[in-house]
């Protein structure tokens, strides 16, 4: 299941689709499992009329978070061991999201071996709307 | 820094790391993977058991009694009902304003995985803040928080820093959206 160092190579790139089409509900969803409720992510009367808004739009940590299960299906259960974003650009309902992990160092600490990844989304325009980086703990 | 202010710096919040709400929270991000929903399966895999998203403790808000972004019984609530809002804001609030601004910047630092059954106690310290013209939506003023979160031992699970921004006016989308 995890990643081993040996199969690795500086570069190397994994990306994978997170939505399609990204629904209202599932914002949602998101919502309710996350206790953020903040009315700009579910409320369009409120988003448009009062915040000012074209219409609601993603918990920037839903992006995170399905940006999140690239990595884990990546490295691997329980291998993480930093995993950091900044949201660059809002998520809309109807967003296509794609997100890649990019390989830029293997280094050692503690006796294990450690992958850095660069981890970016990007929607169907091809706007990047995450920026980040991961850690990842490696099999030799 | 207010008598209130240096209070909520040492408040520490309990957050009971429950597989009910690893499953909700799984589904909502869209994550079908069975180490998040089956105890089974997941004594089968290197995690030796359910454990919780890269993500999952942003859900901690749920446990939090102050949290601002949950409608409160008896209390005002600023998203719409009979009106567009639930209460008159003062003006100039912006775009972000309606409700405590927008998530700049997440990080996690994992010092081992979050399990189900994990009672997490997490004390959160205010960060630092700091000013920056914005080009798609006036000034921003930016605010760092870091929130430990120490398992029954009182070892240390997981580290997070959010960055939290106020804009003077709504985002202006980028030319590829309009």
């Amino acid at each position: 299941m995890a990643l081993s160092a040996k199969s690795l190579k500086v570069g190397d790139a994994h990306t994978a689709r997170l939505v399609e089409d990204l629904k209202r509900t599932q914002i949602v969803q998101y919502a309710g499992a996350s206790g953020d409720y903040n009315p700009l992510h579910t409320d369009e009367i409120f988003t448009t009329q009062v915040a000012g808004y074209p219409s609601v739009f993603a918990h920037g940590m839903l992006t995170m978070g399905m940006t999140g299960k690239m990595l884990t299906d990546y490295v691997g259960d329980a291998r993480l061991t930093k995993y950091g974003v900044r949201f660059t650009s809002q998520v809309w309902p109807g967003d296509t999201l794609e997100a890649t992990a990019t390989l830029k160092a293997i280094t050692e600490k503690d006796g294990a071996k450690i992958a850095e990844f660069d981890v970016k989304t990007t929607n169907q325009a091809g706007v990047e709307v995450l920026s980040g980086y991961a850690e990842a703990r490696l099999d030799d | 820094m207010t008598a209130q202010e240096r209070e909520r710096q040492l408040a520490t919040k309990t957050f009971p790391v429950e597989a009910g709400h690893i499953l909700m929270f799984a589904r909502s991000v869209g994550d079908d993977n069975r180490v998040y929903s089956d105890a089974d399966y997941a004594k089968t895999t290197e995690a030796g058991g359910i454990i919780a998203p890269p993500t999952f403790a942003q859900a901690s808000a749920q446990f939090d009694p102050d949290y601002g972004l949950r409608p409160k019984i008896g209390q005002p609530w600023f998203g719409s009902g009979k009106n567009a809002t639930g209460i008159t804001r003062a003006p100039g609030g912006g775009g972000g304003g309606g409700g405590g601004g927008l998530h700049a910047e997440q990080h996690f630092e994992y010092h081992r995985p979050l399990k189900a059954g994990d009672v997490l106690t997490a004390t959160t310290t205010p960060g630092k803040t700091w000013e920056k013209e914005g080009k798609r939506s006036g000034k921003l003023v930016f605010s760092e928080s870091v929130t430990e979160y120490r398992d029954q031992k009182g070892e240390l699970v997981i580290t997070a820093r959010g960055v939290g921004v106020r804009t003077e006016r709504p985002v202006e989308q980028p030319a590829e959206k309009a």
